[in-house]
């Protein structure tokens, strides 16, 4: 689960690194009140998902209530890269003196914790992994050991942090890290973490991933959530358990596991057509199952044809046959269906679709001929 | 021959008294395998159709001799369940349990590697090993393998290791090992593990790997294959028009660089010489060939 700014920034503060004392809202008069509270000049910052909101003028800084008011009824109800802006969050804007860039995050590659830390923040920092490599310094940490206080403050040496900022960021950073570890985050980020001019160190910026599989340990993780913003359809997938990301074809994808149904999109495409959604049946693939992907696809007023695409192992063919003639029954599907099932038990599963008789159902043997009759059928109906 | 399990395999299932224990633990005796004993914590002196089982995985190694520990208990117990097996002096333990936190897998994955280096995990996340006529370990269906060998298969994805060992089987190509390593973040056993384990192998003649988009291992085990494999590879990686799944943020990008894409990995394993297949039925096929030439 990605996190909003705001949401980023309770999170950092329950694990004691400072941030700028603000409030998150969703109306102007509410904003130009917590600008007042706050004292200005006072920022006003979109919250939403996605990067490159300054440059889209989603961040704005305010010098009075007029002002605020102006900026808030702006940004509010925004249009960034596709996401509408719903929430500002008002600070009270810092002096900045210097800005750094701190982040913990899993590497796959050794297995362990990656720190990265630069003296060169507050901009794009894959930018600075272009022009200056040798600007971001880089720690290993094995998870058994953890982060000490004398790595930490080698590695702000290292990075060569402004003298006066050290000890503020080598506390920051043991507290990033505790956060990251603790707070079960996939990536914790800062960016920028300034130096003000009144030599203060603090997270003017949070960018928070926690692990959604850690949830069971965190049962106040349910506020974040809260918030989080999905389009109807990602809600009802959710809600159903499948694992469904949307796309803009028109040949909606079931599949069971991960790998075939990313293996299905492939196909799809190298035989000319386009997907129009990810979705993973998971382990089983019962009537239940099958009926809630049909009614998540469907929809989707893109989808001109459905592929199920079904390799049975511990799932049989048959109960998946079974399944989707029930699905049938219970949702009123507007396109055709194109099944390939193999593996285990595919044979008598054909034959339970074939018995079913319904002209919106068409078998394949292959996938391959499965994802050309999907291609041929969303064409078709076009 | 076979790679990592075979029919002299002892195994013992933790979880075996749960219902996924039961069921995919019996199945995998059904088979053939050596299932001699369950675990689980409070049930020890009772049986599951005839097997043992024992409170600790120590009572467990001690009574039946086993080697080998097939866990299948939820994610907050598994853990705990994979540290007791090493401690315990399993050598390969599979875990088929799905989500487990990152965190959790990093850190067992470290103590495993400084304080049991004798010891292989599979997994997590991954549906097992099956070396066919001889061992099956997880959740794989028996009857899609075929004995005999030439081909070993390695692969991150579930279902599309089902669907190579059906397409070979399908044209009587058997197999020596099939492994499934699984696609979470922190793989106890990796690409390159497998493939060494199969150049190794006398009885394997040539290997099917099966790769998806995300991290780098594709492109290790392509670094390998060019310069320690001498059997040849066929690979099939999956997402090629996938979306792009959840960015790590900036640190993420940094890390992987230009690294995780199925352009990538594909570039990477011709490079090394690797015959790399548009979908895993050419996969099959092209494996089928290749046999027909050895």
């Amino acid at each position: 689960m990605d996190l909003f700014e705001y949401q980023g920034k309770r999170f950092f503060s329950s694990y004691g690194i400072p941030t700028s004392k603000g409030e998150v809202v969703e109306e102007v008069a509410e904003a130009v009140r917590v600008a007042k509270e706050v004292g200005f000049p006072a920022v006003v910052k979109a919250q939403v998902q996605v990067g490159g909101r300054g440059k889209a003028g989603g961040i704005r800084l305010v010098n009075s209530e007029e002002e605020t008011e102006v900026a808030a009824s702006a940004i509010l109800g925004m249009d960034i890269k596709g996401h509408l802006v719903k929430r500002v969050w008002i600070e009270h804007a810092s002096d900045i003196d210097k800005e750094y860039y701190v982040s913990v995050t899993l590497d796959r590659g050794s297995k362990d914790h990656l720190i990265l830390i630069s003296s060169q923040g507050g901009v794009e920092i894959e930018e600075v992994a272009e022009s200056a490599p040798e600007a971001i310094k880089r720690l290993h940490v094995n998870p058994i050991d953890g982060l000490s206080e004398d790595e930490a403050r080698q590695l702000v040496a290292d990075a060569e942090i402004d003298s006066q900022a050290r000890q503020g960021v080598v506390e920051t950073l043991l507290k990033l890290y505790r956060a990251y570890v603790d707070g079960d985050a996939d990536l914790v980020e800062i960016n920028p973490l300034i130096l003000t001019t009144s030599g203060k160190v603090h997270a003017l910026d949070a960018k928070v991933t926690l692990d959604d599989n850690a949830a069971f340990r965190h049962p106040d993780w349910e506020d974040f959530r809260a918030a989080q913003e999905l389009d109807g359809r990602e809600k009802l997938a959710k809600e159903k358990h499948l694992n469904y990301i949307g796309l803009d074809g028109s040949v909606g994808i079931i599949a069971n596991g991960a790998g075939l149904a990313m293996s299905t999109l492939d196909v799809v495409n190298q035989v000319g057509g386009s997907a129009a959604n990810f979705l993973d049946l998971g382990g089983g693939a019962g009537a239940d199952v099958m009926a809630a992907a049909l009614e998540v696809i469907n929809t989707d007023e893109n989808v001109r044809s459905v592929l199920i695409n079904v390799f049975g192992g511990i799932t049989r063919c048959d109960q998946v046959a079974k399944g989707i003639v029930d699905a049938l029954k219970r949702v009123d599907i507007q396109s055709p269906l194109v099944v390939r099932l193999d593996g285990t038990n595919a044979q008598e599963g054909r034959e339970i679709l074939a018995n079913y008789g319904s002209d919106k159902i068409q078998v394949e043997a292959t996938m391959i001929d499965a994802a050309r009759r999907a291609v041929e059928l969303a064409g078709e109906e076009r | 021959m076979a790679i990592f399990v075979d029919e002299n395999t002892k195994v013992i299932v933790q979880g075996l008294t749960g219902s996924q224990g039961r069921f995919h633990g019996l199945r995998n005796r059904d088979y053939g395998t050596k299932v001699v004993g369950g675990v689980t914590p409070g049930k020890g002196g009772s049986d599951v159709d005839g097997i043992p089982v024992f409170n600790t995985v120590e009572e467990a190694v001690v009574a039946t001799g086993a080697t080998a520990s097939f866990i299948v208990v939820p994610p907050k117990f598994a853990p705990e369940a994979i540290l007791e097996a090493a401690a315990a002096g399993v050598s390969f333990i599979v875990c088929i349990t799905e989500f487990i936190p990152a965190r959790d897998e990093a850190m067992f994955y470290n103590i495993l590697r400084r304080n049991y280096p004798g010891t292989r995990l599979l997994g997590p996340n991954c549906p097992g090993i099956i070396s066919p006529g001889r061992c099956n370990i997880g959740i794989t269906s028996g009857d899609i393998a075929l004995a005999g060998g030439p081909v070993g298969i390695v692969s991150r994805s579930g279902t599309l290791t089902y669907q190579a060992l059906y397409e070979l089987s399908q044209k009587g190509v058997g197999q020596t090992t099939c492994v499934g390593i699984g696609g979470d973040p922190v793989p106890g056993t990796n690409f390159i593990d497998c493939l060494a384990a199969f150049e190794a192998d006398p009885e394997t003649k040539a290997v099917l790997m099966i790769g998806e988009i995300g991290g780098s291992e594709e492109e290790k085990a392509a670094d390998f294959i060019k310069s320690n494999m001498s059997k040849p590879v066929v690979s099939y990686i999956a997402g090629v028009t996938a979306p792009p799944g959840r960015k790590m943020g900036h640190a993420g990008a940094i890390i992987s660089g230009s690294q995780g894409s199925a352009q990538a990995k594909m570039a990477a394993l011709e490079e090394a010489g690797v015959t790399v297949a548009a979908n895993p039925t050419e996969a099959g096929e092209v494996m089928v060939e290749l046999v027909k030439s050895l």
